[in-house]
């Protein structure tokens, strides 16, 4: 019992530390990818793993990203992509946010899909990885 | 506990009480739209409880009876597996803390909600053959730590009431 006691406190801190450790590691995530990534110009879709269309952010337009029953309504609208609506029963597609910047992502799980905008040139290659 | 039955009749009990924790926690969702793909985690509850008072096996079972119920139940193929892939990274983690024992149920709690996520997001990852999903990594990692914390202090209470001689 007194063992258990004195234990308890050396515990407790090293939960601090790992809930530190955690909380840091997602801010550093975020910040690198809120300040570190500029805009981007084109949404790629892709379906199942494979790509359905790509759509330049600067035009604005409606695309209906069909696949059998399952249908993903993506809007694109002063450079930002959002899923208008969805036959996914969760909806978390829909509820995401408006998306503009490189390497920002939708994604709908139940239908597969997965919207991504990426900067000018595909081709351009990605040294972080 | 003595008696094989009173075992199976406790796991079945505790099975029922995860079941009913993830039925609750899917009524609950729509009140926080603004949270997608965010969960409590309140079948985890049992889980930590079964892991500290009565074992892996205990905990693994449960753990696995209770997906396959709310799969039966409310979800589809796809869900199964990602559900299976965050509960084996989660108990594999947590197991292995316990028996570090340099963590309370609090930081073990934590530890197994994040390596849950990390593992529905590299489910994630090799179904939508994607590497895109850091912005769902960071809140994540942040909504399962805070999660984590909540059902570690619920399940660190009701190891140290539920009196031993029940279970």
């Amino acid at each position: 019992m007194n063992e258990r006691k004195k234990a308890f406190p050396a515990r407790f801190r090293n939960d601090m530390i790992l809930i530190g450790v955690l909380l840091f590691l997602s801010l550093c995530l975020a910040l690198y990818l809120f300040f570190f990534r500029g805009k981007g110009d084109t949404v790629k879709v892709t379906v199942d793993g494979e790509v359905y269309g790509v759509y330049a952010l600067s035009e604005d337009r409606t695309e209906e990203i069909r696949d059998g029953e399952d249908y993903n309504l993506l809007v694109i609208r002063n450079g930002r992509a959002y899923m208008e609506s969805a036959s996914c029963p969760d909806g978390i597609c829909v509820s995401h946010h408006a998306i503009h910047r490189d390497g920002e992502s939708i994604v709908c799980l139940p239908n597969r899909v997965v919207v991504t905008v990426s900067a000018e040139g595909d081709g351009a290659p990605d040294i972080i990885s | 506990m003595k008696n094989r039955s009173k075992t199976v009749a406790f796991l079945g009990v505790c099975t029922a009480l995860a079941l009913i924790l993830a039925y609750l926690e899917i009524l609950l969702q729509p009140l926080f739209p603004t949270l997608p793909g965010i969960k409590m985690g309140l079948p985890n509850i049992v889980i930590v409880f079964l892991l500290y008072r009565r074992g892996i096996g205990a905990a693994v079972g449960v753990s696995f009876l209770r997906i396959l119920l709310v799969t039966m139940l409310f979800g589809n193929a796809m869900a199964f597996f990602f559900s299976v892939a965050g509960a084996f990274l989660s108990l594999l983690l947590m197991i292995i803390l316990r028996r570090m024992s340099f963590l309370s149920t609090v930081g073990v709690s934590v530890a197994g909600a994040v390596a849950h996520n990390i593992g529905q997001i590299l489910t994630a990852m090799l179904v939508l053959e994607t590497v895109e999903l850091g912005y769902y990594l960071v809140i994540l990692t942040v909504s399962g730590t805070v999660a984590g914390i909540v059902i570690g202090l619920a399940g660190a209470m009701l190891i140290k009431k539920i009196p031993q001689k029940i279970v």
